[in-house]
């Protein structure tokens, strides 16, 4: 169940706008804040607050790329793969990090730590390789760079 | 760094931080607004932008003056404004290098627009990739309420707007205004064929202007200064005011640059971006973002502006320039935004659905070395179909394969004729 704290905010800020619905994706948000990923009770639990059907909340939970609707890893490694970072090199990066960490595309590596997974481009163009983990942009990408990176956040 | 041209969007532009409030007030900010609420009647905004022609910044190049006063006088409220900061298209990044380097100047155009269609509700509407973007821009809100810019009664007037930022949760579809209106919504993103158009009947039924970050940032400067200086602000004869070009791919310093519109493709390269790489040469490159169509070098020193790419079947779009080197196979390019529009198709209707991933699939033959020279017709076949697309998505797509086709046949042949590709 969600925490009531949680509940009780999101009931506030929900009847503080005009039509409910138009907080499904900031709830969807919330709620996977919450649990890693969005939940299965969390679908039922957003319609609820929103005053959607769960199918409704299901239909945009799986069109949008950063709700997860299966757990994922404390750290979710966005790699961009648009064309920029095609040109620039963004497959041997992704190599790299699938290699460090022991997991491909939507897995979650062993200590629970990292999911690995695409995206389209993050604007970091002129900082290209690029990848985006838990929505900050890391640019210039070397392998060098990723291991200090995934060591810091490691010890965090 | 662009000391040979004015700059007006960037004048306040730090390397590393945003300009302040009191920083923009000193580059006579808020000045525009002031005099909007005390001298003009809403229609006079209007007709301000309408003559200075400001076109869409976005990439569709819509008239902006023209989308305001297409908002019937007797319309319904609430009325919306709405500032599309979703910038999902790859190689754009210019609006992201703007709300870090003036968010009031953003806010300023927001709400000189909201009241030249007396809209009471504003929001800004931003991808999720740009969690830092939309930071920066709620925490700005605040400190322009505070001086009296936003709420109830502005500057001791009348008019009353309070902007909200909507976090979206990223789909490129959502750019597309009619698709981001049903996001705003809680409906699921697809986009809706006018008519009714959105200024008539948008957000909950009621009359919204969408306009892009850079559009809404130039409103400021157009009513302070008069249409003719931002006319006059362009170097080319049908053009108007500068425009923010992000370029990137093989050249020395890529990044983002505000020059006037209409300078020539050759000087952004060389004088901006500090030229092509060492051992480079160029080869292509896509104008305005992944849906306009590679421009080869014999068009290296067209003049970048809305008609004169028109006139080479291209188009501007976003302003921002990917360039391709000679060693960067242009199939493999093409295939890689084909897998971008084909996983980011909406998935509403057949063509766009089920034609990119026919494409890309043909495409990936051509790379893969398994490429045969019935491929070719098939390919012009089904781009031909993604032109009959529910909305501007499939045509967009199928810019840079149209292209590849037209300026890099030969290229595509290669890959055929020696069943492999040649850059490997």
């Amino acid at each position: 169940m969600l925490p009531e704290e949680i509940k009780n905010s999101l009931e506030a800020e929900i009847s503080a706008v005009d039509h409910p619905r138009e907080m499904v994706v900031d709830v969807m948000f919330a709620i996977q804040e919450h649990y890693g990923h969005l939940t299965d009770e969390g679908v039922v639990e957003t319609a609820r607050l929103v005053g959607m059907s769960p199918l409704e909340v299901e239909q945009l939970a799986t069109f949008y790329t950063f709700v997860y609707r299966e757990p994922v890893g404390k750290y979710v490694i966005h790699v961009c793969d648009s064309v920029v970072c095609w040109m620039n090199g963004f497959e041997p990066i992704k190599a790299y990090l699938s290699e460090k960490l022991g997991i491909q595309y939507g897995e979650i590596s062993s200590d629970g730590l990292f999911t690995l997974l695409p995206v389209c481009c993050v604007g970091y163009c002129d900082r290209s390789p690029a990848v985006l983990i838990n929505k900050k942009a890391y640019g210039n990408l070397t392998t060098e760079k990723i291991d200090a990176i995934l060591e810091k956040l490691k010890i965090e | 760094m662009s000391a040979k041209y004015p700059q007006v969007l960037f004048q306040n532009r730090q390397p590393d931080r945003i300009a302040t409030l009191d920083e923009y007030r000193q580059s006579a900010g808020y000045q525009a607004l002031a005099s909007v609420l005390k001298d003009f009647a809403y229609k006079d905004v209007r007709q301000e932008i309408v003559a200075a022609n400001l076109l869409g910044r976005g990439g569709a190049a819509f008239p902006a003056g023209m989308k305001l006063t297409s908002v019937a006088e007797d319309a319904p409220f609430p009325r919306y404004i709405v500032c599309n900061a979703d910038e999902m298209e790859p190689g754009t990044f210019k609006d992201q290098v703007l709300i870090h380097a003036d968010p009031h100047m953003i806010i300023e155009g927001i709400i000189i627009t909201g009241f030249a269609t007396q809209a009471e509700h504003g929001i800004i509407f931003i991808r999720p990739e740009y969690e830092r973007a939309a930071r920066i821009l709620e925490r700005e809100i605040i400190v322009a309420r505070n001086e009296g810019y936003l709420g109830q009664k502005i500057l001791g007037s009348d008019y009353s707007l309070n902007i909200m930022v909507h976090r979206s949760a990223g789909r490129y579809i959502c750019g597309e205004v009619t698709a981001q209106i049903n996001a705003l919504m809680g409906r699921r993103p697809s986009p809706q064929q006018p008519p009714p158009y959105p200024t008539a009947k948008g957000l909950w039924g009621l009359p919204t202007v969408l306009s892009n970050v850079e559009t809404l940032a130039c409103i400021p400067h157009i009513i302070r200064n008069g249409e003719q200086w931002f006319k006059d602000l362009a170097l080319t004869e049908s053009g108007a005011g500068t425009k923010l070009f992000a370029i990137s791919g093989k050249v020395n310093r890529p990044g983002c640059y505000e020059l006037p519109m209409g300078v020539r493709l050759s000087e952004i390269i060389e004088e901006y971006a500090g030229g092509m790489l060492e051992g480079s040469e160029f080869k292509a490159c896509l104008p305005g973002g992944a849906s306009t169509c590679f421009l080869p070098p014999e068009h290296y020193d067209i003049e970048m502006d809305f008609q004169p790419l028109r006139d080479i079947g291209n188009r501007l779009g976003t302003g921002a320039i990917m360039v391709f080197d000679h060693k960067t196979c242009l199939v493999g390019a093409t295939l890689n935004l084909i897998e971008f529009f084909a996983r980011e198709s909406c998935g509403w209707c057949t063509p766009c659905r089920e034609g990119l991933p026919y494409i890309r699939d043909i495409l990936r033959r051509i790379e893969n070395g398994e490429g045969r020279d019935e491929h070719i017709p098939m390919l012009e076949r089904m781009c031909k179909h993604l032109w009959s697309a529910y909305c501007a998505f499939a045509p967009g797509a199928v810019g840079p394969v149209q292209s590849l086709m037209k300026f890099f046949g030969d290229e595509i042949r290669e890959h055929i004729g020696q069943q492999k590709c040649p850059f490997k």
